[in-house]
């Protein structure tokens, strides 16, 4: 299933996060601001410049979905109150609602652990990959 | 029975795209009372005036209703061609068949339907419409300026040399302004202090303007031409008539410990001081919350010492009542508070420092005599930062910021940028823009000369997070065109902050019944037409008041200001609004709900002899209007109880009959 220029889950999207990308003015603090830049392959300002031009199908089969530490740093800062990290999560939802299955169980944790990671990460982590 | 002419404007499709006036003039041409009804494209042409004109000889017109745009665009005008033409001119209604009806319908039927209606009512009126005649009041021929900024000056020097008295009221000490603060201006570099300090002498110096500096504006009553203003002249300890501004006392005082606002608090000053070198009046003031002898009587050292005796410790506050015949609100701009904004780290690190601040900082009277060093440790800074959009053009749920753009600083931004670039080569500069605005003359020019001559790099993107580590200031922002996060180690951040309006024009705009917009700027009378007057006859807006502004737009609206003030005070008296409420004193039962509501003051009651109807007298209590106060809102009308209370040109009979008439 293509989902580039799906109007429909661009709809289900904006109505699950509320966003609604048309108040951003393009400034880029969420992404001056947001702590796992680097590790993002698309940055918080490209997610709500690409869900507003549709351009959806990337973003919900990239990796940044699972990236995003939900530390609401963008939505807080943001000062057009576009709250970029709903449309993340909204996009995460979706992405797994399609996928089905579970990426990540109790079990992986030990794993997966190391001291230099805060434990809000976990806790994200797990409601992120979970389904 | 009135014989009426209806005139149906077109208004070039304006009208006549949405509304069929044809299908108008017909209908209303069987209204009672009218004896002519036509059409035209546009009633307020000369040729439509002729028009009217014509048919009012022809027909022996004695009311005129004319359907067209609104009253406020036309009213006067066509008043004045029924006044020619030999009639009242307040025998003349308009229906506002164009603002109200064709601009709000798209479809044809609906809209006539509704300027019938509109023009029916307007009929009714004027079938109970009575000749007015306007009264006359004197006007005081002396303007008060509230504010001594670069905005006050410019319209009192203004007024001034049209030969009227203007006083300048000043909160501060010192007349100047937040261009005594800067240090150069954009787009020509030329300094502040020297192209304002002789327009502060000027004032000074003009035997048609009074200073009341370190003074406020405590109550304001009356009209247009006639208002009664009372003014708080703080105490400032000093008898302003003898100081000479040696400035003996300042450096003598031991009390030194108190921040210097000229500076931002970036320094201090004494608890006798004179804010700046060229401070106009140059007048020492006691700081009442510093000074030791005021505080607790040990000390007294200036008094020794000042060789004029000036100082008095027992001055009090005084109280001035003087009439003015105009009022121009000049009260200026502050820089908003920055602690929603902590990701910038203004309150963490000393170095992160607001636009106007570092102005201080590189200004030769500023706390590090004009060279720019760090806060904190007094280095030359070799990175600096600079932040646009610092609570501009936030969204207003966001419960911080300001949703408008605040206009001066992409251009005060590239100044700064450029002037450090020109005095320190070995500093970078690096700014952080979401969009450079830089409309005006030469302005946009003045940006590329940042960019191409001074090599300041610009971003485009946002800084979001600062964080001080040891003396270095961790700069994370965005860059939009790479596409990258970047990281600076800056040694300095500057913020360019929102601008708002002074915190005393809210309370200055109840006293003046002056309407603001809700950014608290004040609103003017035509957002295009007429841009420096307050919708509050005889008020006037200077400067960023009315809304941000750099210093060429606020000296031309300074003048512009001036000019309208002295159109008012040329004038001996002026011409009342015949429509104002009066009372019938056999129905006043004496409540007095009339007066309670009445915001002018134009509602006195006295003691009446009445014959009664059996010979014998009786005294009542009953309401009077001072038709030259009266502003005729109709307040009084509304709120009296036994319907005695009547407005000419405007009767409860004539409403009744309007509303009659649309229900019809």
């Amino acid at each position: 299933m293509s989902l580039k220029n799906n109007e429909n889950l661009r709809d289900e999207v904006l109505r699950m996060s509320g966003v609604n990308p048309r108040k951003c003015m393009r400034c880029g603090k969420c992404s001056a601001t947001c702590p796992s830049y680097d590790e993002m392959e698309y940055h918080p300002h490209q997610f709500v410049y690409m869900v507003e031009t549709g351009d959806i199908g990337p973003l919900m089969n990239s990796q940044s979905l699972y990236k995003c530490l939900s530390c609401f740093a963008c939505v807080d800062r943001c000062p057009r109150e576009v709250e970029p990290a709903k449309l993340v999560e909204a996009l995460r939802l979706a992405a797994e609602r399609r996928q089905g299955g579970d990426h990540m169980t109790p079990g992986m944790i030990t794993e997966l652990w190391n001291e230099d990671l805060p434990q809000q990460a976990v806790v994200s982590a797990m409601r992120k990959y979970k389904k | 029975m009135q014989r009426i002419g209806v005139f149906v404007c077109w208004c070039g499709s304006n009208i006549a795209g949405t509304v069929d006036v044809q299908a108008v003039s017909d209908a209303l041409k069987n209204e009672p009372g009218v004896v002519f009804s036509t059409n035209y494209q546009y009633m307020c042409s000369q040729a439509g005036q002729n028009m009217i004109k014509d048919a009012i000889a022809e027909y022996k017109l004695t009311g005129i209703v004319i359907c067209s745009c609104s009253p406020r665009m036309h009213e006067a005008t066509f008043r004045k061609t029924a006044e020619s033409a030999g009639i009242n001119p307040y025998m003349v209604e308009i229906a506002n068949i164009r603002e109200q009806c064709s601009w709000v319908h798209k479809d044809k039927e609906t809209g006539t339907e509704k300027a019938i209606i509109l023009g029916r009512t307007a009929i009714a009126k004027v079938n109970l419409n009575a000749p007015l005649t306007a009264g006359e009041t004197p006007v005081t021929k002396r303007a008060l300026v509230i504010g001594g900024g670069i905005a006050g000056i410019q319209t009192a020097l203004d007024i001034a040399d049209a030969g009227f008295q203007v006083d300048i009221v000043e909160k501060k000490p010192t007349i100047g302004g937040k261009m005594t603060q800067l240090d150069k201006t954009f787009p020509t570099l030329d300094c502040a202090a020297c192209i304002l300090t002789p327009k502060m002498v000027d004032v000074a110096q003009n035997e048609n303007i009074r200073i009341f500096s370190y003074s406020e504006v405590k109550e304001v009553k009356g009209f247009v031409g006639n208002f009664d203003v009372k003014i708080t002249k703080h105490a400032r300890y000093v008898k302003e008539d003898v100081c000479t501004g040696c400035g003996l006392c300042t450096e003598k005082c031991p009390m030194k410990k108190v921040p210097n606002e000229h500076n931002l608090g970036m320094d201090t000053r004494s608890a006798i001081y004179i804010p700046f070198a060229q401070a106009v009046p140059k007048v020492a003031t006691i700081d009442p919350d510093y000074c030791n002898m005021l505080k607790n009587g040990k000390c007294g050292l200036c008094s020794k010492i000042c060789a004029a005796g000036a100082i008095d410790y027992t001055q009090k506050d005084e109280e001035i009542e003087e009439k003015y015949g105009a009022i121009v609100v000049a009260t200026g701009y502050n820089p908003i508070s920055l602690d929603k904004f902590d990701e910038f780290a203004y309150n963490q690190s000393k170095d992160v420092v607001t636009s106007l601040e570092l102005e201080r900082l590189m200004n030769a009277a500023g706390p590090t005599g004009g060279t720019l060093l760090r806060p904190s440790d007094g280095k030359h800074p070799h990175t600096i930062v600079m932040v646009q959009c610092v609570g501009s053009r936030c969204s207003a749920g966001a419960r911080k910021g300001k949703e408008y753009c605040s206009k001066i600083c992409c251009m005060y931004t590239a100044k700064h940028a450029m002037l450090i670039r020109d005095k320190y080569p070995d500093t970078e500069v690096y700014v952080f823009y979401i969009d450079v605005r830089t409309p005006g003359k030469n302005f946009d020019e003045f940006y590329r000369r940042a960019v191409e001559e001074y090599g300041v790099h610009y971003i485009k993107g946002m800084v979001g997070k600062v964080s001080p580590e040891g003396d270095i200031l961790k700069v994370q922002g965005s860059d939009l065109i790479t596409n990258e996060q970047i990281h600076i180690d800056a040694d300095m951040v500057v913020l360019a902050a929102a601008i708002e309006p002074d915190k005393s024009a809210r309370p200055l705009a109840t006293m003046l019944t002056a309407s603001m917009d809700t950014n608290d700027f004040f609103t003017e009378a035509h957002p295009k037409l007429r841009p420096v007057e307050s919708p509050t006859a005889g008020v006037y807006l200077s400067g960023a008041c009315q809304g941000p502004k750099d210093i060429p737009e606020t000296v031309a609206q300074a003048g512009a200001a001036a000019s309208k003030v002295i159109g008012l005070l040329c004038k001996d008296s002026l011409k009342n609004n015949p429509c104002i409420a009066h009372s019938d004193e056999m129905m006043c039962n004496g409540c007095s709900c009339c007066e309670k509501v009445c915001a002018y003051g134009a509602i006195t009651y006295v003691d009446k002899e009445f014959r009664m109807p059996d010979r014998t007298t009786q005294i009542r209590r009953v309401s009077q209007v001072n038709p030259a106060v009266c502003q005729g809102c109709g307040a009084c009308t509304v709120a009296c109880p036994s319907g005695a209370m009547n407005l000419y040109g405007f009767a409860n009979e004539q409403i009744i009959a309007e509303v009659d008439a649309i229900c019809r």
